[in-house]
């Protein structure tokens, strides 16, 4: 059972949701935490793992053999990204466009084209006292998040429950990091900012046909927009967590809320029940 | 002209609060939301909007179930995995077009992607460039780049000293967009654990892209021993702290009434931003 944890806009305790979560299922199962927040990854400053293994992040470049290269132009004309450039006497490649698609290699006439992997980040894995624990990291100055996501995607264990912190946001490392879960928590705060962000969140994974739910997090002001839209949309708030300085304080010291206040992991073991009730009845809120 | 981009790494420290009143305090000036991604400045500054265009970018690989034959080829070489029983699934594609290059049957065609829309707005403040990318939508960086683009023309066109662009959160594709080439970074950060990782982060992305960068401490006063720990570090780093901004609700009640937080309350916290300003300013006035 794969359960994402994300937020258009960042910043509304999705990193809490998700590490509190899974804090809290642990005795219960087992409980795998994967971090797809790949430019910032943050669960492992709540959870301190232990890493043991990691394993590069590369994409496949092309790398042009001169001697059987003929200047033919095909593989500079065929590349979508503009990664080869022709000229007269050699081949250019800007490897930071390249996407690693594999159409220049396979449609070179010479076959003068091989592939090699270019380091652009990490998959680091190991044990959080108890949760299985994956993190992706992108290296700094490197563009392209959907690499990582996806490598540490691959390392899922759909036998116990699977949570992926979801980078903020609804473009293309979003979808990568969602895609393929069974249900999507979205966090949001009650502000306009996190009102405007948790729509379009909303789009976003209703495009992708998961099932969702709303946590509520910094509640208790007087705005009261985000529980209209959500009664509105049919959505159900499966969890509301209070504006309270001393949640920020542990936060701020690195301390997730199940952990720092360990009377709220009941709230989170109810949570999860609620989740898997809306799976097994099939409802959820699929539908506009 | 000069360019100044505000940045976080972490996503909600207070970026775009902070945007939208320095919007309301700078002269002379076009506006740039760099987040096309999930804005937020609109929500401050009330656009008018005077010029709407599409942003039509990359493709999409198309199956013509009349002509293919269900050879198999296609699903084998595809690398992100986006032709499930002859079709495609449009999100996972990249528009790398091998499929189109190598399909037997010519069956595949490339089409054009709308991917998104851009603005050009009036504000109460100035001028305001802004976007919308589509939902699952990729080239974030490329909308971001013509948002860019755009506010530059601008700029020139009207002689503005500066452009003031609010950016996208994390260190990946858009923000790289957003800060290559502009004259200052300032980045917003909060005294968390989080916070602190994700702003060496982004200072990196700085560093490698050779812009100067402002440090400002948001809610500096939520954990103090850790305000201490990026002043130490900025130090080090040889970084400006160039504001420290209280924890204070008023800019949630300036958010919820649709406005800049200088022009809500002259409190502790405006002053602060006010502060910010002068000397931001006075940073782009001098190199
Ligand atoms: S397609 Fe092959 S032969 Fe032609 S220019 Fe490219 S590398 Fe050289
Ligand atoms: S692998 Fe694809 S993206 Fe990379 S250079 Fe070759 S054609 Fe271009």
């Amino acid at each position: 059972m794969i359960i994402s944890v994300a937020s258009g806009k960042g910043g509304t305790g999705k990193t809490l949701v998700a590490t509190s979560l899974a804090f809290s299922l642990k005795s219960k199962q087992p409980v795998q935490l994967l971090d797809c927040d790949v430019e910032e990854p943050n669960d492992h400053i709540f959870l301190k793992p232990v890493i043991t293994q990691k394993e590069a992040v590369c994409i496949q470049v092309p790398k042009v053999d001169e001697a059987k290269c003929t200047h033919c132009g095909l593989c500079a004309e065929v590349c979508a990204y503009n990664a080869l450039a022709v000229l007269p006497d050699r081949v250019m490649v800007f490897p930071e466009l390249c996407h690693g698609c594999g159409a220049c290699s396979y449609l070179c006439p010479e076959k003068a084209i091989s592939e090699e992997g270019r380091e652009t980040g990490v998959v680091e894995w190991g044990q959080a006292d108890g949760i299985d624990f994956v993190q992706g990291r992108i290296n700094v100055g490197e563009a392209m998040a959907p690499p990582a996501i996806r490598q540490v995607r691959e390392r899922a264990n759909a036998d116990g429950v699977v949570i992926i912190d979801v980078p903020p946001g609804t473009s293309c490392p979003v979808v990568e990091a969602i895609k393929g879960s069974h249900f999507c928590l979205l966090v949001t705060e009650p502000t306009p900012f996190g009102l405007n962000d948790l729509v379009l969140a909303v789009e976003t994974v209703r495009e992708l046909n998961i099932p969702l739910a709303v946590v509520l997090n910094r509640a208790g002001g007087e705005y009261t927009k985000v529980e209209e839209y959500c009664r509105k949309e049919n959505i159900p708030i499966l969890l509301t967590i209070p504006l309270d300085t001393e949640i920020a304080r542990l936060y701020s010291r690195g301390v997730t809320l199940a952990e720092g206040m360990p009377e709220t992991q009941e709230m989170f073991i109810l949570l999860w029940d609620e989740i898997r009730k809306i799976l097994d009845e099939g409802t959820g809120s699929l539908k506009r | 002209m000069k360019e100044l981009v505000v940045l976080s790494g972490k996503g909600g420290t207070g970026k775009t609060s902070i945007v939208g009143s320095l919007a309301a305090l700078a002269e002379d000036k076009i506006l740039a939301d760099c987040d096309v991604d999930a804005a937020d400045l609109h929500l401050l500054l009330e656009p008018v909007v005077r010029q709407k265009q599409e942003f039509w970018s990359g493709q999409v690989a198309v199956i013509d179930e009349e002509k293919c034959t269900q050879c198999g080829l296609c699903p084998e070489l595809c690398h992100f995995e986006a032709i499930k029983d002859f079709r495609v699934d449009p999100v996972s594609c990249e528009g790398c077009g091998f499929c189109y290059h190598i399909c037997p049957d010519e069956a595949i065609t490339m089409k054009e992607n709308l991917s998104g829309h851009w603005f050009i707005s009036d504000t109460k403040y100035g001028p305001l460039v802004h976007a919308r990318l589509g939902i699952a939508q990729e080239n974030s960086g490329k909308l971001v780049a013509l948002v860019r683009q755009q506010a530059r023309e601008m700029a020139e066109k009207q002689g503005a000293a500066c452009i003031i662009s609010d950016g996208p959160p994390g260190i990946g594709c858009p923000v790289i967009s957003s800060l290559s080439g502009a004259s200052l970074a300032l980045l917003v950060t909060e005294p968390t654990l989080s916070g602190i990782h994700d702003l060496e982060r982004v200072l990196g992305v700085c560093r490698h892209f050779g812009v100067p960068a402002l440090v400002c401490i948001n809610k500096y006063d939520i954990n103090e021993e850790n305000s201490r720990r990026i002043e130490d570090y900025c130090l080090k780093q040889e970084v400006e702290v160039a504001a420290r901004i209280p924890f204070d609700n008023i800019v949630t009640e300036a958010m919820v009434k649709g406005l800049p937080v200088v022009q809500y309350s002259d409190g502790p916290v405006s002053r602060e931003i006010k502060l910010l300003w002068q000397n931001i300013a006075g940073r782009l006035s001098a190199n």
